[in-house]
């Protein structure tokens, strides 16, 4: 403990320092209230009745809970395709990307040579390139080649961002590792090779896998490349939840249920990386 | 000292990321370019050919480009500028230390790892003119005698959206510029509380100025994303009605899902100018920021 916090505790007994923070404690519950609230609302959506859906009184909580939807997605939509589809898209975006970019940020982060900075500064700007610049050339592209309509043209076109954020991040953890772990092992008869694979990837792997949860979920929830670059075979959950909205209207059930099924594995997969992320991201923005 | 060696071990290990990124960046960013001197319509395949500068010209005079243009502006300013103002607030009451903390900080992240077609649905059903939560809330409150279609009408439709962005992009920086608090030595507080300096005095002598480089990459970064998102105003009005919630880059994607590439292409060009001209200088001064404080 601190003195500070020390000379805090005797100058404020415990009602004290609570009624002290109490005007930030309903602030922040005031923030929460907002940030969560519309999460809130598309799960109680999800387990509404339809009779209760589309009612003439809006209630907070469903008279009769049902998953009545969940189950249709399942079984009348197919719900199961699109999200096996975006699962081999993101997981196949997840290891090319990490691949590549590996390799990139350690030649960045471990070797000094010519044009070093000139392909970093490529490598940072890319980020700026407004999706919608890439999308319309890279339709016209996909259809000449003849992979439009199919899960590598996503994959290819998820690159263009997955890329460039993961060579970024990766230089930004490597630099933190000191050269001199390597060099001990070279010392020791080990190649560079094996240096990097015994010493650095196992100290690295927590900033690996925070990386690749971030492309992950990039992937997972992209829509403007899956809408243009996928047919009714092929598409991704983003898609298929937009699809939701016909013709005849909006089917409200089905798509917070979709969605509620949609969020659950990247937040689940975000509460464990957000840390390392952050981490990553913050030293970037420190190294610029 | 032995003689340096060309050692072609860097540019083997760069050369596969390098090799996809011109693959499917630079050499698209060069067809965009291509294609917005042409006359590029796929509805009419045979009539493809250059045309100079048309587009642009065209673009000049498209009273709906200038106000998309605009549209733009007032999108990423007031967007950005709240999800800065209460991304920050969130930090800071973030920082305190209370029972539950980590729970919380996890929880108030999920806006940020939910995707933009979700969030552009889930407020819509929201924002419902008939069956929208928020029209019963106001009216349970007193606020409104009669319920308004936020998303149907031009004067309420835009700042509906602008609402929904703003809620979206309040965890990322709560998250960014709560680690950068972290990262600032209690010291400097404890020196500052020696001297007498009030809360205001803290947070704008030693907060801000310490976050600083967080501050400029961060808003920099949401900057870029949010000029250039499509999905949450594509999945809320499709940027209806009237364009009046139609920026530029949803006005591009409007463009290419017509198939008039040509067009679409230009605009796309010119909304990347238009980026540029925003992030350079501030590029500029973050590198300048650096080289002083080495």
């Amino acid at each position: 403990m601190t003195n500070r916090q020390r000379s805090h505790k005797r100058r404020f007994p415990r009602t004290a320092r609570f009624l002290r923070a109490l005007p930030g404690h309903i602030l922040l519950a005031a923030m929460l209230i907002f940030l969560l609230f519309p999460f809130y609302w598309t799960f109680v959506t999800s387990i509404k009745p339809q009779r209760e859906l589309y009612g003439s009184t809006v209630t907070y909580w469903p008279s009769k809970p049902t998953f009545e939807s969940y189950s249709k997605l399942f079984s009348e939509y197919n719900f199961i395709k699109p999200m096996l589809n975006s699962l081999l898209v993101a997981s196949v975006t997840t290891v090319v990307s990490l691949t590549v970019s590996l390799l990139a940020a350690y030649a960045f982060s471990r070797y000094r040579f010519k044009g070093r900075k000139f392909f970093m500064t490529m490598f940072l700007t890319n980020n700026m390139f407004p999706t919608v610049l890439l999308l319309i050339p890279l339709f016209a592209i996909m259809r000449r080649v003849g992979i439009l309509y199919t899960p590598s043209a996503l994959i290819l076109s998820y690159t263009t961002f997955t890329i460039p954020f993961s060579v970024w991040l990766l230089n930004g953890y490597l630099d933190d590792l000191p050269m001199s772990l390597e060099e001990a092992a070279m010392v020791d008869g080990a190649n560079r090779a094996q240096a990097f694979l015994k010493i650095i990837l196992p100290m690295l792997i927590p900033c690996v896998v925070a990386t690749g949860a971030y492309v992950f979920m990039t992937a997972w929830n992209e829509y403007t490349f899956a809408v243009m670059f996928t047919n009714e075979s092929n598409r991704t959950i983003p898609v298929a939840l937009k699809n939701f909205i016909g013709q005849l209207g909006v089917e409200w059930g089905m798509l917070t249920a979709g969605g509620i099924i949609t969020i659950i594995p990247v937040c689940i997969m975000f509460f464990f990386a957000q840390k390392r992320l952050v981490e990553g991201l913050t030293a970037g923005a420190v190294k610029g | 000292m032995h003689k340096k060696k060309f050692n072609p071990w860097p540019y083997l290990l760069i050369a596969p990321a390098l090799i996809t990124i011109f693959a499917v960046v630079f050499f698209p960013v060069l067809n965009a370019v291509l294609m917005s001197f042409q006359s590029y319509d796929l509805r009419r395949p045979s009539q493809i050919r250059f045309t100079g500068l048309a587009n642009y010209a065209a673009a000049m005079h498209d009273s709906l480009f200038w106000q998309a243009l605009l549209k733009t502006a007032i999108w990423v300013v007031v967007g950005v500028g709240f999800q800065f103002v209460f991304g920050f607030m969130l930090a800071l009451l973030l920082n305190r230390k209370f029972w539950g903390r980590g729970v919380v900080r996890s929880i108030s992240l999920i806006p940020w790892v939910t995707p933009g077609v979700l969030i552009g649905l889930m407020w819509r059903w929201i924002f419902d003119g008939n069956y929208g939560v928020l029209n019963d809330l106001l009216m349970r409150l007193g606020l409104i005698h009669d319920k308004i279609p936020f998303l149907a009408q031009q004067s309420t439709a835009f700042p509906s959206v602008i609402l929904t962005i703003i809620w979206q992009g309040i965890p990322f920086f709560a998250l960014m510029l709560l680690a950068g608090l972290q990262g600032i030595p209690e010291e400097l507080y404890d020196a500052a509380n020696v001297d007498g300096a009030n809360a205001f005095q803290r947070f704008f002598l030693i907060t801000v100025p310490s976050l600083k480089n967080t501050i400029f990459v961060t808003t920099l970064l949401r900057i870029i994303w949010v000029a250039n998102s499509v999905d949450v105003i594509f999945n809320m009005t499709e940027g209806g009605p009237a364009y009046s919630t139609q920026t530029l880059s949803v006005y591009v994607f409007n463009k290419g899902n017509t198939l008039n590439l040509g067009y679409a292409s230009t605009m796309a060009i010119l909304l990347a100018l238009a980026l540029a001209l925003v992030a350079v200088p501030y590029l500029k001064m973050l590198f300048k920021a650096q080289e002083e404080s080495k």
